[in-house]
């Protein structure tokens, strides 16, 4: 617990609306959208400077608490997540779009914007924002930069990380840092941006974000495939990359997916449908009804039992925004939804499907599997009761298999949401001991002390969390992990 | 080092539930389920007024659903925050319509209410005032007869120049209430009034209390909108208040005794359908048969009672109805009343109705699902905040340049009519009935 002096310290700081310790509030601040896990922290903040967040930052590093930055909290691998010791910074008030420069086709955004409303914005004015996680509605620009945030539109459009020209951050240590600009060429120094992109909230608070935007397409096509099985839906998807036909969306349901959003969204679709294909294609009009009209001859010759064309944009976007509910709407099926994202080259996409329906089989569990099949991004979601924990305990080790089959395939054990704390144990299956050893590195250099949303991604070493240890058996443990190096970063 | 499963290092406190206190509220057993079926995803905070007010979790869906968790497990007290929480929730279920896991909030929220009641020591300042106005139709005629004399005197006219002088709490609430109508529509109506065409069948009407103390002219348009459509339209005079008031506010004792009388009332009139034009009563009678499912004596009758009751929009345009010869002159829009789209899922039907009469001159409203602050009694205890949710409102309709508001319910009537006087906004706010009755009357 942190003690009533840094407590006082920070009311000062904060001021007295600004600082939040009740037991409810610390209870509300204690989850995000990741299934089972939750920690209280000691107390919320909200900021209103940026001077405030690097004054923040120098009190963790003198009194030794953890800082965890937070946006809406929907994040998918507990990146929110308090630990111990630990003061929530709440970002969500810093919502807005400072300027949208229509010369540069650039926008300044404040951290706490939500990424739909952006999209909105930008979109009203004739311009494109690509990057859209299924969470759009709430999740906050900041987030997605903190996790290169991926999406629907991966496959065309590239991710969150293609889109950042620049950015101010505040430093674990209180330094603030300036990074880019509006430069669509800028090859100066080490390209340190990317290295703050997708770090999760460990390396830096993120306080002033410039996004790149392009112009919106002209119109877009929304096509939907329903197939018996599996398998014609990934011929599919092998025949439009072979037509070098590139979609902007190429979105996959299994059966039991297809049953949960139909439950929620009312769409018509047919429950006794295998696998169902959504496909959206974007650009000037003429080349869309083009490309539609192949995909849809693409997908009847790769056994589709049916085809239904979107009869306007305003559906497409209902079929849209009734897959990004996909997540969600399987909680009707059983309440716990335990949703990972491994990912694949595209090529194996059959292969890892098949694989994750022979291993929900033989584990005994439900899983709903859904995704964004044109960049092998595949959402495989256990179905489970957290009061029931036999059952738990067979997703997790089904989830074991299918990371360490991705990563057998040449693929990743996240796509988009981020490895947080969901998927720590699986980074060593990944990467080499050299990779493992530069990223130890990197947080320690600019994180000296741990107290930037410490034990998230990887764990530094043990004299970084929490008190020095003093018992002979810590000591006698400590020295035994370092005889096994592999155990001590994870 | 893994945190599943660990985290929650709260034991039970002072004032938190005790197992045996669960019995009276909650039934634990269905509620943990209820609560269970939140998967946190969050979706439900980017449309939820409250937390757009305050920016703050715990004033979420998401995060009053956590805060019912927390007093299952008594890790917090009833009282304090949870109980604000609870009664600053709208309970206008915008969440329950965005989520997609199927998280029944209302029903949460509302036996949450229950619980903090059943908690709850001393007197009942709230409850006795709701038994008192909200039960038969005595205390509401004394109470109104009152408020005319007040608005008739002029003494209205005083309290509303000293609340420009003085914006203090009372004074500023003085502002909310519409010109009361002079005469309550169950008194002029008689019990049953036949068809203007051939007849299709027999329906009953609720002519409810907030809406027949201030909104007589939409009751009496209504049964003329029936009647124009060939039904034959029975008003029951013995009818009570439908309980939704005292049932939103935990009281659900009352709320249970008001729908027996209710089932008893309307099966005398022997109608097909029951057919009821604030969207707050429809809502809470179709919910009849869940609040006396376990009285054996009116399950069944209850059962029966909610499937034959129809929200007036959703009623005529299931039907059919005759479409007026001329359209509305002004422009128009339509806001949705939260009991009707996020309740009731009644949103089309409305609308269609309204984009019908009005033609060209319809206007489509921003945030239309959005609450207008109203919720029940919730613009007088919430004063300020309500304010801003009106405020949001009143913007979102002065840009969609519409001169004419319609809605279903009185709540939202009020509300809105109010914010527009005060706001000098040229603005007519009406329902649906009484903007089919006058293009049916200009037809003579």
């Amino acid at each position: 617990m942190i003690s009533d002096g840094v407590k006082k310290k920070l009311r000062d700081l904060f001021g007295k609306s600004c600082f939040l310790d009740s037991t409810e509030d610390r209870i509300a601040y204690s989850y995000d959208g990741t299934a089972l896990l939750s920690s209280l922290p000691d107390a919320i903040v909200i900021p209103s400077s940026v001077e405030q967040i690097s004054r923040l930052m120098r009190l963790a590093n003198g009194e030794k608490f953890a800082v965890i930055p937070r946006g809406s909290g929907s994040g998918l691998s507990g990146g929110s997540i308090p630990s111990e010791n630990s003061v929530v910074l709440l970002m969500s008030r810093w919502d807005k779009v400072l300027e949208l420069d229509r010369n540069n086709l650039t926008a300044w955004v404040e951290p706490g914007a939500i990424t739909g409303k952006f999209q909105t914005l930008v979109e009203s004015h004739g311009l494109f924002y690509p990057p859209d996680p299924g969470s759009s509605q709430i999740c906050t620009l900041g987030g997605n930069v903190a996790e290169n945030a991926g999406g629907l539109r991966g496959l065309k459009y590239g991710v969150t990380k293609n889109y950042v020209l620049g950015f101010e951050v505040v430093l674990p240590t209180g330094e603030v840092m300036h990074i880019g600009g509006k430069n669509m060429k800028d090859v100066a120094g080490y390209n340190l941006k990317d290295v703050l992109i997708g770090s999760e909230g460990t390396l830096g608070i993120f306080t002033k974000i410039l996004l790149k935007l392009i112009p919106l397409p002209q119109a877009s096509r929304t096509l939907l495939g329903f197939y018996e099985s599996i398998s014609g839906a990934a011929d599919t998807v092998s025949a439009i990359t072979a037509a070098r036909i590139m979609p902007a969306m190429l979105e996959f349901l299994d059966k039991p997916t297809i049953c949960a959003v139909e439950d929620f969204a009312h769409l018509g679709l047919d429950k006794n449908t295998g696998a169902l294909l959504l496909i959206e294609v974007d650009g000037p009009r003429s080349a869309v009804e083009e490309e539609a009209a192949a995909i849809e001859s693409i997908c009847r010759r790769s056994g589709a039992k049916s085809v239904r064309l979107a009869k306007d944009e305003a559906e497409g976007t209902k079929l849209k925004a009734a897959r990004k509910s996909a997540f969600s709407a399987l909680a009707r099926i059983r309440p716990t939804t335990i949703l990972e994202d491994a990912t694949v080259p595209r090529s194996e996409l059959a292969a890892m499907v098949d694989f994750i329906s022979e291993t929900a089989r033989r584990h005994g569990i439900e899983m709903g599997t859904f995704g964004h099949a044109g960049d092998g991004n595949l959402h495989p979601t256990g179905l489970t009761d957290e009061r029931d924990h036999a059952g738990i305990a067979h997703v997790e080790s089904a989830f074991d298999e299918i990371f360490r089959k991705a990563v057998d395939l040449g693929g990743t054990i996240t796509g988009e949401h981020g490895v947080g704390m969901a998927k720590k144990k699986f980074m060593e299956s990944l990467y080499d001991t050299p990779f493992i050893q530069l990223m130890r590195k990197t947080k320690e250099m600019l994180d000296p002390n741990c107290v930037l949303n410490p034990g998230k991604i990887i764990s530094v070493s043990p004299r970084c969390e929490g008190a020095l240890p003093k018992s002979r058996e810590q000591i006698e443990r400590l020295t035994a992990k370092m005889e096994n190096p592999s155990e001590a970063y994870f | 080092m893994s945190h599943r499963n660990s985290g929650e290092d709260l034991g039970p406190k002072k004032g938190g539930m005790q197992s045996g206190a669960r019995a009276g509220g909650f039934h634990p057993e269905m509620s943990e389920d209820l609560l269970a079926q939140c998967m946190h995803c969050g979706l439900c905070l980017s449309v939820c007024p409250t937390y757009a007010l305050t920016g703050l979790e715990r004033s979420s869906p998401r995060g009053r659903i956590r805060l019912m968790k927390s007093v299952m497990d008594g890790t917090i007290p009833v009282a304090g925050t949870f109980e604000y929480e609870m009664n600053f929730c709208l309970d206008c279920q915008a969440c329950q319509t965005a989520c997609p896991a199927g998280v029944k909030y209302g029903e949460l929220v509302e036996s949450a209410r229950e619980f903090i009641q059943v908690n709850k020591k001393g007197f009942k300042l709230k409850r006795l005032l709701l038994r008192t106005f909200f039960v038969g139709k005595s205390g509401l005629r004394a109470a109104s007869a009152l408020l005319r004399l007040y608005q008739k005197t002029g003494l209205e006219k005083i309290v509303i120049f000293m609340s420009g002088v003085f914006p203090i709490g009372i004074l500023k609430r003085a502002r909310l209430l519409p010109r009361l109508s002079d005469k309550f529509a169950i008194d002029i109506l008689p019990e049953f009034v036949e068809p203007k065409v051939a007849a299709r069948g027999g329906v009953a009407i609720l002519t409810g209390c907030v809406m027949d103390a201030m909104f007589a002219e939409a009751n009496l348009d209504t049964v003329d909108v029936l009647r124009e459509n060939g039904w034959r339209v029975a008003i029951p005079h013995t009818q009570v208040c439908c309980g939704s008031v005292n049932g939103h506010a935990g009281d659900n004792v009352t709320a249970r005794a008001l729908a027996i009388r209710n089932i008893e009332v309307f099966e005398g009139t022997q109608a097909d359908y029951y057919v009821v034009n604030s969207a707050g009563c429809s809502a809470f009678m179709k919910e009849y048969v869940k609040l006396l499912a376990d009285n054996p004596q009116y399950s069944d009758r209850a059962k029966k009672f909610s499937g034959r009751v129809k929200e007036f929009s959703e009623f005529i345009y299931e039907t059919g109805y005759r479409k007026p010869k001329s359209k509305i002159e002004s422009t128009v829009t339509y806001h949705e009343a939260c009991h009707l789209v996020h309740t009731q899922k009644i949103s089309a039907q409305p609308r269609e109705i309204v984009k019908d009469i009005a033609g060209d001159n319809y206007r489509e409203l921003n945030e239309s699902t959005w609450c207008c602050g109203s919720a029940g009694i919730y613009n007088i205890v919430h004063y300020d905040e309500a304010a801003e949710l009106l405020d949001r409102k009143l913007e979102n309709i002065n840009r969609c340049d519409a001169r004419t508001v319609i809605a279903g319910n009185p709540g939202c009537l009020a509300q809105i009519a109010a914010g527009a006087k005060n706001g000098r906004m040229d603005l007519e706010v009406i329902h649906l009935a009484t903007a089919l009755n006058r293009l049916y009357k200009s037809e003579k």
